[in-house]
């Protein structure tokens, strides 16, 4: 039997929609270019100013200042030492100014929702399957959208990496407020606090440990869209690997992959020390 | 002069309150309303009222409405219906933002769990109230430590709530409350999570803090004990009614209703009778000076005992004599009572428990006088007394 029934036009309705808002969301786009460009030549600039070694010596100290662990920060400076004497030095400043713009868009734009959601339950119904919708979807195809808005390069490509790792940021926060134990808001309400006050200085300290725990989710999330997005021209560390799938050179692939893993790990450890810290 | 007054309190939980309630004033039980529409209720129809300086305590089991009503003072639950006055003011009519006054400048709330904030030095935890009125820093840290002092925590300030013991946590909690100097203090359970010398400690502590600073207090307890110890007077709830209001005496001797006097069986009597409660008021006594020992003898012949107390003029206490040394006196011919009196006597205050009283008359052979602050005579307590008096209340 034939059925001949319409087929349903998702594909055409989301082409219509962006198509509407590439062309009524100029404003937007155009800040949000502004923004993300401004904000990776002047991380780029400043790392790329000086000598290398100044650098990984800098950003040794830095890391043992915020952790106070050796292990990490040997590690980072044997590690950063490497990715620069296997000449992946340029993309790997590339990749972490990515990482670094990318994550404070997602946290700016990330934990204000997640405390709005955590106050609101009408906010949170709302948010709640958006963002299981977002992180449900394969990471390539926030690309595509991207270049419509943004045409091809980095700053398409941070934007689908905000997209792709914003959920944690509001995930943790909204959980990390509604863990609060209901007797300490109550406590805070009894005394006359208003939702200001019992944000600032309740839940939000409070909840600090677990937001930490997001922002670092988000960062990780973020390192790996930044590789992925060396498809539409991201470049950094990522654009290494994707050369080498290209040109079938294994030995260069995996030399940036390793810079990748430097990188991760590096973040990985600092935040998590952040995060847990007092 | 009437504090706080609750007029037909009725909390309702659940997403239908108007239909339960209407069920509730057509005379329908909380099961029945829980089983037709799903709502629970916490508080029905609780009126009473709490008079300045009084300490009221609210009594009842688990589920029993306590706390919820507790929360419904100061909106920290909305009622469903009814109305609360705390000094003639509507709380129900309060806008959010006249009731975040009201709360700062009215109510101190004390927490089961102590509900300290962990992030936060305990002077910090105290300063919270005044950080919240916008008092300026070293005007609240003073305050603070006066009231950290208050509680007996001088120099703990620097330390997180996680170093202290369960007691002591608690006396931050009290502190953090009395810091505000508010009109009320609400005390949810404030004790209950303390183990039971700590709590009896706590209790006295409030007791004498009561005594300077004769604040309103709304106590909440599922501890007969506690409340009969704690209360001017008693809110006894049962599935968010009230079951009876009255004083522990009340309570003690004129349960109102089955389940009051199931409770008032399992006190300790001897905790709860006092010297005041036991003693005979209307013995003779002698007076110094205008009763010599003839006197004495037919007061005792009179009233068939062996001792006779001696108050002085102002009716203060000045000794006691006994039958066979007043006959001797008389024999000799002698007309000063004094020379027959023992005055080393043993004398208790009127608000003595009668546990008390136990190892106190097994020292003497005779009774004890019941004296007031001035040392007046009030009355005399005999050993049998003592015992039929437990007996009595005991045994019902």
């Amino acid at each position: 039997m034939n059925l001949d029934l319409p087929r349903v036009p998702i594909g055409p309705a989301v082409e219509a929609t962006i198509d509407f808002l590439v062309e009524h969301l100029a404003f937007a786009t155009r800040a949000f270019s502004a923004v993300a460009d401004q904000g990776l030549r002047f991380m780029e600039s400043s790392m790329m100013a000086v000598h290398p070694v100044i650098v990984v010596v800098a950003a040794t100290i830095l890391v043992f200042l915020l952790t106070r662990k050796r292990g990490v920060t040997v590690f980072t400076f044997l590690g950063l030492g490497l990715i620069w004497n296997i000449g992946l030095w340029s993309a790997a400043v590339t990749t972490l100014s990515l990482v670094v713009v990318a994550t404070l868009i997602a946290i700016i734009i990330g934990i204000p929702l997640g405390i709005i959601s955590a106050i609101s339950d009408t906010v949170y119904r709302i948010v709640r399957p958006v963002l299981d919708f977002m992180q449900t979807l394969p990471a390539f195809v926030y690309l595509i959208p991207a270049i419509p808005f943004f045409g091809l390069g980095r700053v398409a490509a941070i934007f689908a990496t905000v997209i792709f790792s914003m959920p944690p940021a509001i995930r943790f926060t909204n959980l990390g407020i509604r863990q609060v134990p209901k007797e300490l808001t109550e406590c805070a309400d009894a005394f006359g606090a208003d939702r200001w006050q019992k944000l600032i200085k309740i839940q939000l300290p409070l909840a600090k440990t677990t937001i930490m725990g997001g922002v670092n989710q988000t960062v990780m999330l973020a390192l790996s869209m930044v590789v992925i997005a060396a498809m539409i021209g991201a470049g950094g560390l990522g654009g290494e690997v994707w050369r080498a799938i290209q040109r079938l050179q294994p030995g260069a692939g995996f030399e940036a992959g390793i810079g990748i893993v430097i990188l991760a790990i590096i973040l990985d450890r600092v935040l998590h020390q952040l995060a847990t810290k007092d | 002069m009437e504090k706080i007054v609750l007029k037909n309190v009725v909390k309702i939980f659940g997403d239908s309150p108007k239909k339960a309630l209407h069920m509730l004033n057509e005379g329908a039980s909380i099961s029945e309303i829980s089983k037709k529409t799903g709502n629970v209720v916490g508080v029905a129809n609780v009126s009473f009222s709490v008079n300045e300086g009084e300490i009221v305590v609210v009594m009842g089991l688990s589920g029993s409405g306590k706390s919820t009503l507790v929360r419904c003072i100061n909106r920290l639950f909305e009622p469903t219906s009814g109305g609360i006055y705390v000094d003639g003011q509507d709380v129900c009519a309060l806008g959010p933002k006249e009731l975040r006054e009201f709360r700062r400048s009215k109510f101190g709330m004390v927490f089961q769990h102590f509900a300290l904030f962990p992030h936060r030095k305990v002077v910090d935890n105290v300063e919270f109230g005044l950080e919240i009125q916008g008092v300026d820093k070293n005007q609240r840290r003073e305050k603070a430590e006066k009231s950290l002092e208050m509680v007996g925590l001088k120099g703990w300030g620097e330390k997180y709530p996680e170093e202290l013991s369960g007691g002591m946590q608690q006396r931050v909690g009290l502190a953090r409350a009395l810091a505000l100097d508010p009109d009320i203090l609400l005390m949810d359970e404030a004790f209950s999570a303390l183990d039971p010398l700590i709590r009896r400690d706590m209790q006295d502590e409030l007791i004498n803090l009561q005594h300077t600073m004769q604040k309103t207090i709304v106590f909440i307890s599922h501890d007969l004990d506690e409340a009969l110890k704690l209360g001017d007077r008693l809110v006894i709830l049962k599935d968010g009614a009230v079951e009876q209001i009255g004083t522990s005496e009340e309570i003690l001797t004129k349960p109102a209703t089955e389940y009051v006097r199931k409770f008032v069986e399992e006190v300790d009597i001897t905790k709860v009778l006092t010297a005041e409660t036991i003693m005979k008021k209307s013995e003779d006594v002698a007076y110094l000076g205008s009763d010599g020992p003839k006197t004495a003898l037919r007061k005792m012949k009179k009233n068939a005992i062996s001792s006779l107390f001696v108050v002085n003029k102002d009716h203060t206490v000045a000794g006691i004599v006994f039958v066979d040394d007043v006959r001797r006196l008389a024999d000799q011919g002698e007309t000063d009572l004094e020379k027959a009196m023992r005055k080393d006597i043993k004398t208790v205050s009127a608000d003595t428990p009668a546990h008390e009283l136990f190892p106190i008359m097994q020292d003497i052979s005779y009774p004890v006088a019941v004296v007031n602050e001035q040392n007046k005579l009030k009355g005399v307590i005999v050993k049998g007394l003592l015992f039929s008096a437990i007996a009595e209340r005991g045994g019902e």
